[in-house]
């Protein structure tokens, strides 16, 4: 048998299967903001329209057991982990029939069944509770991973430097992702950080690796994800990758994210990961036809879950009143 | 039976349940090696190992970050924040992320998490190591509280917590952590949301909590010698969940209901009281409900400022004096 120090070439389900992920991740985005506009969606959605790559290589990598903790930009993350588009549109739209029976909306998705273990709508709050997830496989050995997504403007928030601090020093195995897509919010990041790579340039501090990678090619971000996985699973500790990227639309809702250059938006649309990758697989022997079916059946499944979403009726008035306790009630009074 | 102080109660309290639970860990700054900067959890690192008994670095948002995603993939922690002003860095983890995950998730996450902290005045630490945040605590739904005043409470409300499905903010009164009392043998569990009774009288009802039930008790007595003046003295324990049903027979019973509160004045535990005693049992009240709290300033250093501003047995007993005559 020969070693070989060359990258393994992804077995072409794999392949195929990212490419789905991706296809499935854009075209949810997309009809959303469709809903948003036609106003079947209410209050505030923020797209990952661009950025697919990160969460359909780490969805594919990821074990079935290992935890998801996502920010309100969590739709992607959130089907690339198995769950059904149509709950998921269901909660976007405020309906029963929601993944959270529409109690939480699109900032707070959760699927605990699927490792999804939450949307987090207070910028840094997740880095430490993704830490707990760690702390908590290391301690009972299961061998379980957390990954923690967030953006590049959660960098400047303490409760980022005290979560990569915690676990360097308990050697926690958890992965964080910095999706830098280069705005917090409206504001350029170069323009309110002090170093060039906002989270890279700061793995030295926690003696971690710099680790910078393109978010936009799936097969780099699947190949990241699969080696520090494998590595915090072994006992290694916590990684910190950041990943450049781009999203095509605003911050949120209908923000049309005039703020950004022209000319940097066409260069990023050039790149953008999808077509990319289609071109990859069919140059690689993958059949148009077989990409095409893909798409189509990902189309076909997109209408289908914005159909049951609609017919979902307006959550019942009780559900306002549970799951504040444990007891499944809201009584404080005893 | 065997006398306990207040501290030597915290340890009694978390060894029985880490004994008992191999899913409760606790952590904290200083806890560990130093045995807690009130000496409260000396012993505990030998006992129960580093795994369990965690030093961490001054990091109140990743101590309590921590403590919830352990929680929501099953373990039951228990973390210290040395000082309960501190909430104050993490307050976004206690407020926004562990009160309101389980609504938000239609029920999908448990947050068995028990956040200890040295609560309250009287060790003249100055405004940033001495505040009552109780009423900060009380104000956000989804957070149990719990303020025990003696060492057999600490220990029964604390395994409650600890076996408690929901987040529980742990107040203990770092002025009462020298204080003895008997402590019976063996397990004690004491629900959340059962006042206790701890003095009977047919005059009036003082209702009160944590470090203030020794003033309020000590009140009663020279009210009751001195004046004839016989009060009844509820501990209420737990304010949240809150036992209206022993508070609203009492009034029944005595007519008459003050507060005895250390909190500041705006919107502390006792406005709540009073409104509910006002809405539910307004046609037993003799006269008006009067809440004695510490005014709504900030808690000055000086022994002597800090003693005239906390309530004091002096002041409890000239207010229901003047006011029940």
């Amino acid at each position: 048998m020969t070693q070989t120090t060359t990258p393994q070439l992804v077995e072409t389900d794999v392949r195929l299967r990212l490419f789905e992920r991706m296809v499935i991740l854009r075209r949810f985005e997309k009809r959303v903001y469709d809903l948003f506009l036609q106003g079947f969606v209410k209050g505030t959605s923020h797209l990952s329209i661009g950025q697919e790559a990160i969460a359909a290589g780490f969805g594919e990598a990821m074990r079935s057991d290992d935890w998801t903790f996502a920010t309100y930009r969590g739709h992607a993350h959130t089907l690339s982990r198995g769950v059904d588009m149509a709950p998921v549109m269901a909660e976007l739209m405020g309906r029963a029939g929601g993944l959270m029976a529409g109690k939480g909306g699109s900032m707070h998705l959760t699927s605990v069944e699927h490792g999804m273990m939450g949307s987090y709508a207070i910028v840094g709050a997740h880095l430490p509770i993704a830490v707990g997830a760690a702390f908590s496989a290391k301690y009972r050995k299961s061998g379980q991973v957390a990954v923690c997504f967030f953006g590049d403007g959660t960098t400047n928030i303490g409760a980022f430097h005290e979560a990569l601090n915690f676990a360097a020093v308990y050697r926690l195995p958890v992965v964080f992702v910095c999706e830098n897509n280069l705005y917090m919010e409206y504001t350029a990041i170069h323009d309110v950080t002090a170093v060039e790579h906002p989270a890279a340039d700061r793995a030295a501090a926690y003696g971690l690796e710099r680790i910078i990678v393109d978010g936009n090619d799936v097969s780099e971000m699947y190949r990241i994800a699969q080696a520090r996985l494998t590595r915090a699973r072994d006992g290694y500790g916590p990684s910190l990758i950041e990943a450049l990227t781009y999203r095509h639309n605003g911050h949120s809702r209908a923000d049309p994210g005039k703020y950004r250059p022209d000319a940097e938006v066409a260069a990023w649309m050039e790149r953008d990961p999808i077509p990319a990758y289609r071109e990859r697989l069919e140059r690689e022997g993958v059949t148009t036809q077989a990409l095409d079916a893909i798409e189509e059946r990902v189309s076909i499944a997109v209408d289908r879950a914005t159909e049951s979403a609609k017919a979902s009726p307006p959550p019942p008035a009780e559900a306002a009143y549970r799951d504040v306790w444990s007891d499944g009630g809201w009584q404080w009074r005893s | 039976m065997a006398e306990l102080s207040y501290r030597e109660a915290v340890y009694r309290a978390l060894a029985q349940e880490m004994e008992r639970d191999d899913r409760v860990v606790f952590l904290g700054e200083d806890v560990a090696r130093a045995g807690g900067v009130f000496k409260a959890t000396s012993g505990l690192l030998e006992r129960f190992g580093p795994e369990r008994v965690i030093d961490t670095p001054i990091s109140e948002q990743a101590i309590l970050g921590t403590l919830m995603g352990a929680a929501m993939t099953g373990l039951r922690p228990v973390a210290e924040i040395m000082y309960s002003d501190f909430f104050g860095v993490c307050w976004d983890i206690v407020a926004n992320q562990m009160a309101k995950t389980r609504y938000m998730t239609n029920g999908q996450v448990s947050m068995p998490v028990v956040i200890r902290s040295g609560n309250g005045g009287g060790l003249r630490f100055g405004a940033q190591h001495s505040q009552s945040i109780e009423n900060w605590a009380m104000a956000v739904p989804g957070l149990k509280v719990a303020l025990p005043s003696t060492p057999h409470d600490l220990i029964g409300l604390f395994a409650a917590a600890v076996r408690d499905d929901d987040p529980v903010i742990f107040l203990e009164s770092k002025s009462l952590y020298a204080t003895k009392d008997e402590v019976v043998d063996g397990e004690i569990v004491e629900p959340l949301g059962r006042a206790r009774v701890v003095r009977s009288g047919a005059d009036a009802t003082i209702v009160t909590i944590g470090a203030m039930v020794y003033r309020a008790k000590d009140a009663a007595e020279r009210l009751s010698r001195e004046f004839g003046i016989d009060c009844t003295v509820i501990d209420l324990r737990t304010l949240v969940p809150l036992d209206v049903t022993t508070v609203l027979s009492s009034v029944a019973a005595t007519s008459r209901l003050f507060t005895v509160e250390e909190n500041p004045q705006l919107c502390g535990w006792g406005a709540e009281v009073v409104s509910i005693v006002v809405d539910e049992g307004f046609y037993t009240l003799d006269g008006p409900p009067v809440r004695i709290s510490t005014p709504h300033i900030p808690l000055p250093a000086a022994a002597e400022l800090e003693d005239q501003v906390i309530p004091s047995v002096d002041r409890v007993v000239e207010i229901i004096m003047k006011r029940m005559d």
